[in-house]
Order: C-alpha cells, then structure tokens, then sequence
C-alpha cells in the first residue's frame, strides 16, 4: 500500500479523466488501470446542462478518491478561487495545483504557484503542486507548505518522457522523505517504469492512456510498468559499469588447448 | 438587471444569486458559483444580492488531467 498524505492508495498510478473516446471506455480505462486516484476539473456548465452531473456521477460509481486541478488557469487569483470552488463540488481538500505560465510549453509559473500553495495551505489545502524538475522551487513550496510534490518529466502531453534524468535523481536524492510524483510528459509505460525505478513515489499521466489507440490495454499497461519499476526500485538496481564483467562462474572453467 | 453569465451578456429578473440559477435553469449539488472572481459558497447564495455589471461564473465537473 502506497501511503499518501495519510491516506492508503492500493495503486501508485493517478489518472487522469480527459481526452477519453467515451465515458464508457473512460470507466473501462479506470479500472484496467487499477487506480485509487483519478483527476477531475470544473469547467463553465452551460444553462440547463447536466453534462457535469452525468460525469460526476460517473466517477463516484468508479470508487475512486478525486484530485481536481485547476487546469487552465493563469494567474494565482484564478488558481485559488477555482480551488475553493472545486472543494464545494467535490467535497476533498486535495487540489492539484496548475497556474501556468507559457501558452506554448504549458510550463507552471513557479513564482505565482508558490504564492497561490501559500494561500491555500494556510486555508486548509492539501496542495498537490504541478510544479518543474527545478530543486530550489521544490523547496519553496514545501516551505509554503506543501506536503507532496508533482514535478513535470516533460512538458503536458508531449509524451516525452523523463527528458532531464539528472534533475529528477537530483530531487529525489535531495527530498528523500517528500512523497515525489511524477506528473506530465510520460508518453510509454517504460518512462513510467524509469521514473519509479529513480525512486519517485508515483506518476500521474492522461494523454498517453487516453489517446492510445486501446486506452484500456494502455491503462493496464502502465500499471505494470509502475509496479515493475517500484519493485525494482525497492530491490536494489545494479549500477551500471564501463567494464564487462561475465555474469558465469570463470573457476572451474575447462581447458581444452 | 444586466449581468455577465459565464462570458455571455444576460438581461435578468434575478436579484439573487439563487433565483439566478433558478431562471436560467440551473440546478444540482455539483454546481460552484462565482462572482467578480471570488467564490460564494452554495449555502450563501439565497442571500447573495446581485448588482448591474456583476460577472458570474457557474462551473460544474468535467474531465480533467
């Protein structure tokens, strides 16, 4: 069991819920996946819509905790008042925090993140920041409060993967006891398995399952590569070396000339 | 009263926040309101009185990554 803010998860994979080809396979991709996380938003409803009640009640039929995020938004005003406003509707202090910086990279704005963490810790948040691979911002925001970091590996859904391995390993080594998880940028289930067996706690991925061509295989798939990647992690990976070494016995050896 | 309803310029008869959502056919407990960028919690919008110009958001649940 993967321990998170208190909270027992059975599954180190969090998923996200957009881009599906339906609801359908959405629910189907869920379970495949064996997540207890999946992300959600809060979007405008339109006048007598119920688009957001069928999906809401879609996800408490999946037994699933929530982590709404504040996707799409600019400034830290926006972040926190779609904070507050996500924790009416879902009813959890858990929000993924999104203030974004770059319309093209979709990169945070560091500086308005921790200010916008700051506000919302001190008003009760459990504060999941989307943050970069950046140390001295990781530091900033656990001094904002933030008890769970959720560094990028590659910009959103550019499927990427971990494109910066040094500063990921240089963040793990230097927040050992910091629940890590990847968030944004994995494309194939081994990007996600190679960020496990870095040590990181989690991932938490989307387009790579919902745009694959079968999102539920894809989701099963990336259940593994996580679980193979903690469990080698856990089991001690052997160190790479620029020198052959035979893996068979050489005592013993015959000799025939 | 002329007000700015997610994005689109409405003429209403609603002088609450409450009796807004209920013309323009709003309804359910997964519905979060705002007005001019700040939160007001559901249990506040009966009493919510509104003004010319205000700008309000009504947002639901919807997928997200």
């Amino acid at each position: 069991m993967f321990d998170l803010l208190g909270t027992k998860l059975a599954s180190r994979l969090l998923l996200g819920t957009a881009q599906y080809p339906s609801p359908a396979i959405l629910a189907e991709a869920v379970k495949a996946s064996g997540t207890s996380v999946v992300t959600v938003s809060l979007r405008r409803e339109m006048a007598g819509g119920r688009g957001g009640e069928q999906f809401w009640s879609l996800i408490r039929s999946l037994g699933v905790r929530v982590l709404p995020n504040t996707a799409g938004c600019h400034s830290v005003k926006e972040a926190v008042t779609t904070a507050k406003m996500a924790r009416e509707v879902f009813g959890t202090p858990w929000i993924k925090l999104e203030v974004i910086g770059n319309h093209d990279t979709l990169q945070p704005d560091v500086f308005g993140l921790v200010e916008a963490a700051r506000i919302l810790c001190e008003d009760g948040f459990s504060v999941f920041p989307y943050t970069t691979d950046d140390l001295v911002v990781a530091e900033r925001l656990l001094e904002a409060g933030c008890k769970v970091l959720m560094p990028w590996c590659a910009p959103i859904g550019s499927a990427l993967g971990p494109i910066n391995i040094m500063a990921l390993r240089s963040m793990r080594g230097n927040l050992p006891d910091v629940p890590l998880i990847v968030d944004a940028g994995l494309g194939r289930p081994s990007h996600a398995a190679t960020v496990m067996e870095l040590g990181f706690d989690a991932v938490l991925l989307n387009t790579a399952v919902a745009k694959a061509a079968d999102p539920v295989g894809m989701a099963r798939a990336f259940s593994k590569a996580v679980d193979a990647g903690r469990e080698a992690y856990a089991s001690g990976l052997l160190e790479p070396r620029d020198v052959a070494v035979p893996s068979t016995p050489t005592l013993g050896r015959a000799v025939f000339s | 009263m002329k007000l700015i309803v997610n994005g689109e310029a409405l003429e209403v008869e609603a002088t609450t926040l409450a009796a807004l959502l209920k013309e323009l056919d709003y309804e359910g407990g997964w519905l979060a309101t705002a007005l001019n960028g700040d939160v007001v919690p559901a249990a506040e919008r009966t009493e919510f009185r509104l003004s010319d110009g205000d700008r309000i958001e009504i947002l639901s649940p919807m997928q997200g990554g």
